[in-house]
């Protein structure tokens, strides 16, 4: 029985949330609804921790679907690199997922709730398919299965607040721009090359030179995933979807949906296609790096100037993922190591700081903006300390994962020759302490209302004291951390240079 | 025989158990004040055996926990560290024992909260004055300004609260925003956290960007409150005495000055700095902070603003001496921090005790009082004294060596400062003695004075005497950090 589950591990974490999705939704008990669904991220959880025991055995997986053997068949492929990304998704779904189940109700009718948790469970299936396939078309339909699902889920914010219905409409066309775009570039290379498994079509595109067909193939396709992950200026659709989404879900998509897309952006880029090869060398130097600058900034200053803090914690991630590919643009292996790390760290950080927000308008029964936020700190303190630990975590201080990150991508940034990039991700870092700041005055420091009466829900602070603990802890052990990454970009780039 | 780890635990610790210790006996307030001086007792008998091992050359050295890749948090004392250690502890007993007269006879509320937080930015200032590396010393550094806050917004009115957010506002965002990016600029161009006795960066840093790599430092130690992150100091005093006497006249402003000096020693290097000319800059804010903050503090009638203005200027004596980037300026101004922190803390408790024995909080309300409060003002006559630079108190030998330092350095302007400087401090902090002796009374006011809030300022008092005499070991110490 083990030994089953055991070899079949590549599929069960992609196949228990998506069949489990389709029983959740026939369940008429929303309470029932949320036991499974909790059920379903845990199990999927402790599968991923199972394969990320297995892929440092065996170094990498691969697994025949149906067993049809690859290239013709669809294969997953399960190495050191996709396996971060795996644990990153099933870790916040399951964290998440508790974190739902008083938060949930309140803003969605009782009605709909399993069907939300079946789209939930989609959405996270879809991820993990995403990050897991090795089939260009495969991915393309994991693409859509998450993106279709996480709409579904941001416009159940309309049921509260019409604006969810405009953010879920602009998310839909934009998100269907960029899986259009994505699939045009993949029948380019299918028709250059004639393969669709990643492995096989980055074999044959090495023996393809100069061909006008396979740049354009590779710049839909980037532009494509670019849009996914939100990669300035291609992000437009992100602040308003995270922002009019129940809370719940924009925790869920905060932490999760861009990683697998810059996850992807990665594969693409230094594992289809070549690193050494000028056209990547171009992209990255040209495009990606300015392009992760201006996020950098853009995404800062419009944090600094925005009144609604999920929408200023959106603007902020905009920012973040401006690091991680700058990191990835930088192309050294400590580089792309580091934007690894920061995968990882940011999931935690973005995670813990919607949590923190969402149960604040939770407990007052309001949408957040900077103004309401006021005193809010004095009345619940847990929430508040959790939210001042994970904000310091963002900013960069010693002690929590946002300092291991960001002290990895300016070590690499200078090895890498690139002094001027320390300076400026230095430079945005200290920007971002403004409106972080900004938010902690009025939380703590301003007058707010008298008599709130509110009593901390455990249900809902206790996820939220779990991943901030897991902001600590990876600030004062980063040890796993680091060294996964360090493999990951090792066996991403390690072929190659 | 106890190992030196031991001791830097014994240092470093006892304030910490206070600190966990204190809010369980709120029930018990006798027992629960008896935390503070022995707790500073303990600490202080491990900072002097420190200084001793110190002294002997040892280096005594503890790791606590290694984060990844040469990040790391652990202790190394070195012989300033030694001196800043043994000044926090030891002024703490008496500051502790001030803290519960001064409590009582003002009837505070939230006492418990107070002594908790108190010994928490104690132990932050011990951490800071024992760390080994520039990771352990901002981690404490944020610590300290994280304990102090609920000390400075103790009051919770409208004053206090303003007063705390903008304590917070500078001291955070200064250190985050420069402090840490200069930090991992070092950790960037030497490959590690480490300091050196003669400095890390030469040889690593182009001598042309040595002055602006200076620059992010300075103005991201916000404690050392040179102009223009000065405004915190002056507001922090809406705190309770006992807070402005301990931490803002030593654990937290010495703790900025300490990091300035261990930064120009320890991180530039004394001869990188005085070679490449990179601390020039420094010098002439310096002395611009020192000399208008002098002058402002003639205007203030309140005693504890005129007194934190008086701070600031002091402190950039400090400053300055390790700007000069000579051996002996540096002494004079490692000496200045030993000094200064015994004289000031003097002056401070007097204005505590001013306000709680007699209610009076301004300069102007002073006339005549000195008869029926002789001892009170005596004692501040003897800690200006010190501050001025009279002999035979402990302040003169630090403005000589300063003084000789200036000299060594050729910049013979600071020289000037430091003369004129000395005539304004004589002549804004003389006015409070003389005000109260030889001025006519206008009032007649009760004077409730309690004993727990005389004895310590006599014994501080007698400090700033007995340093002069005892100055050596402290002398001897510098002279090993230059050496």
């Amino acid at each position: 029985m083990t030994d089953i589950i055991i070899k079949n591990l590549p599929i069960l974490v992609v196949i228990c949330p998506l069949m489990m999705s389709l029983i959740v939704v026939l369940i008429p008990y929303n309470f029932l609804s949320w036991v499974i669904t909790l059920s379903t991220t845990f199990i999927t959880f402790i599968f991923s921790l199972l394969l990320y025991q297995e892929v440092y055995l065996h170094t990498s997986i691969s697994y025949a679907l149906g067993n049809w053997a690859p290239p013709l068949g669809i294969e997953y492929v399960i190495d050191k690199v996709s396996i971060v990304p795996i644990i990153i998704i099933s870790l916040i779904s399951f964290i998440t997922t508790i974190f739902s189940s008083k938060i949930m109700p309140a803003e969605i009718n009782s009605s709909s709730i399993s069907k939300v948790y079946s789209l939930w469970l989609l959405a996270i299936a879809g991820l993990i398919g995403l990050v897991t396939t090795g089939d260009a078309f495969n991915l393309f339909v994991f693409l859509e299965i998450s993106s279709l699902a996480s709409v579904a889920l941001v416009a159940m914010g309309g049921q509260k607040d019409k604006q969810g219905l405009v953010a879920a409409y602009n998310y839909l066309v934009l998100g269907a721009v960029g899986a259009t775009l994505y699939v045009i570039g993949v029948g380019l290379l299918y028709g250059i090359t004639g393969t669709l498994n990643l492995a096989d079509l980055s074999k044959r595109i090495a023996e393809i030179n100069d061909n006008k067909a396979l740049i354009a193939g590779f710049g839909f396709m980037i532009i494509g995933i670019m849009v996914k992950a939100a990669v300035f200026p291609l992000h437009i659709w992100l602040p308003r979807a995270y922002a009019y989404a129940p809370s719940a879900v924009s925790v869920l998509l905060a932490a999760t949906a861009t990683k697998a897309s810059l996850y992807i952006l990665a594969r693409i880029l230094f594992s289809v296609f070549d690193i050494s090869d000028t056209l990547i060398i171009n992209t990255l130097q040209y495009v990606i790096l300015p392009l992760s600058i201006l996020a950098m900034f853009a995404g800062t200053i419009m944090a600094i100037f925005e009144k609604d803090i999920k929408r200023l914690l959106a603007h902020s991630s905009i920012a973040q993922i401006g690091y991680i590919t700058l990191a990835f643009a930088i192309g050294t292996k400590a580089s792309v190591a580091a934007g690894f790390i920061h995968l990882f760290n940011h999931a935690l950080i973005k995670g813990a700081l919607f949590m923190a927000i969402t149960s604040m308008s939770f407990y007052i029964n309001k949408r957040i903006t900077i103004n309401n936020l006021s005193g809010l700190g004095r009345e619940m303190p847990i929430t508040f300390v959790c939210f001042v630990i994970c904000s310091l975590s963002l900013a960069g201080i010693p002690l929590t994962a946002g300092f291991i990150s960001k002290l990895y991508i300016i070590k690499a940034s200078i090895s890498a020759d690139g002094i001027w990039i320390a300076m400026l991700i230095l430079a945005s870092s200290a920007l971002s302490v403004v409106y972080l700041w900004k938010m902690i005055e009025a939380l703590w420091f301003h007058e707010g209302p008298k008599n709130l009466l509110i009593k901390e829900n455990s249900l809902v602070y206790i996820p939220l004291l779990i991943i901030t603990f897991l902001n600590i802890y990876f600030g004062l052990d980063a040890s796993l951390v680091v060294n996964s990454s360090f493999e990951a970009s090792e066996q991403l780039l390690g072929a190659r240079k | 025989m106890i190992s030196l780890e031991t001791y830097i635990l014994i240092t470093i610790l006892s304030p910490l158990i206070v600190f966990l210790v204190t809010p369980l006996l709120s029930r018990n307030p006798n027992l629960r004040d008896l935390l503070g001086p022995l707790g500073g007792v303990i600490s202080s008998y491990g900072a002097i055996e420190i200084m001793n091992a110190v002294l002997e050359g040892k280096i005594p050295k503890l790791d606590v926990l290694d984060i990844a890749d040469g990040i790391k948090i652990g202790f190394e004392v070195t012989p300033l560290g030694a001196i800043f250690g043994l000044v926090a502890s030891v002024l703490w007993i008496f500051a502790a024992i001030y803290s519960v007269g001064y409590m009582r006879g003002n009837q505070e509320k939230n006492q418990t909260r107070f002594y908790t937080f108190y010994a928490m930015a104690v132990h932050a200032a011990l951490c800071i004055a024992y760390s080994g590396d520039l990771l352990t010393l901002f981690i404490f550094y944020e610590v300290l300004t994280f304990s102090t806050y609920p000390l400075v917004a103790h009051k919770q009115n409208e004053l206090a609260q303003k007063a705390g957010r903008l304590y917070m506002s500078i001291l955070v965002g200064s250190s985050v925003i420069f402090l840490l990016p200069a930090i991992i600029c070092v950790w960037v161009l030497t490959g590690s956290l480490d300091m050196s006795k003669n400095g890390v960066l030469e040889g690593n840093l182009n001598p042309e960007y040595a002055p602006y790599l200076l620059a992010i430092f300075a103005f991201g130690i916000g404690k050392a409150a040179l102009i223009p992150i000065h405004k915190w100091l002056p507001a922090a005093m809406v705190a309770p005495t006992p807070v402005s006497a301990l931490l803002h006249a030593v654990a937290v402003v010495k703790a900025g000055v300490f990091t300035m000096l261990l930064i120009l020693t320890n991180v530039f290097g004394i001869d990188f700095l005085s070679k490449t000319g990179a601390s020039t800059w420094l010098i002439w804010l310096a002395s611009f902070t020192l000399l208008i903050t002098s002058i402002i503090a003639i205007y203030k009638d309140d005693i504890k603003a005129r007194l934190a203005y008086s701070t600031i200027s002091q402190l950039s004596y400090i400053t300055l001496g390790g700007a000069l980037a000579s051996a002996m300026a540096t002494q004079g101004a490692v000496l200045h921090i030993v000094t200064h922190a015994a004289g000031k803390i003097t002056l401070f408790f007097v204005a505590g005790a001013i306000y709680v024995g007699a209610k009076m909080s301004k300069i102007s309300e002073l006339n005549g009082h000195g008869k029926s409060m002789p001892l009170i003002f005596l004692a501040f006559f003897i800690g200006s004294l010190s501050i001025i630079g009279v002999p035979p108190m402990a302040g003169s030998w630090s403005k000589f060596f300063l003084m000789l330092g200036a000299a060594e350095s050729g910049h013979l302007f600071v020289l000037v400062v430091f003369s004129i400087s000395t005539i304004l401090n004589a002549y804004y902090l003389m006015e409070i003695p003389a005000r109260a002796f030889f001025l006519k009374k206008d009032r007649d006011i009760k004077v409730k004075m309690p004993t727990l809030i005389t004895i310590p300022i006599i014994c501080t008092c007698f400090l700033t005497i007995i340093l002069f005499f005892a100055m050596e070991p402290f002398q001897k110490l510098t002279s090993i950090m230059v050496n």
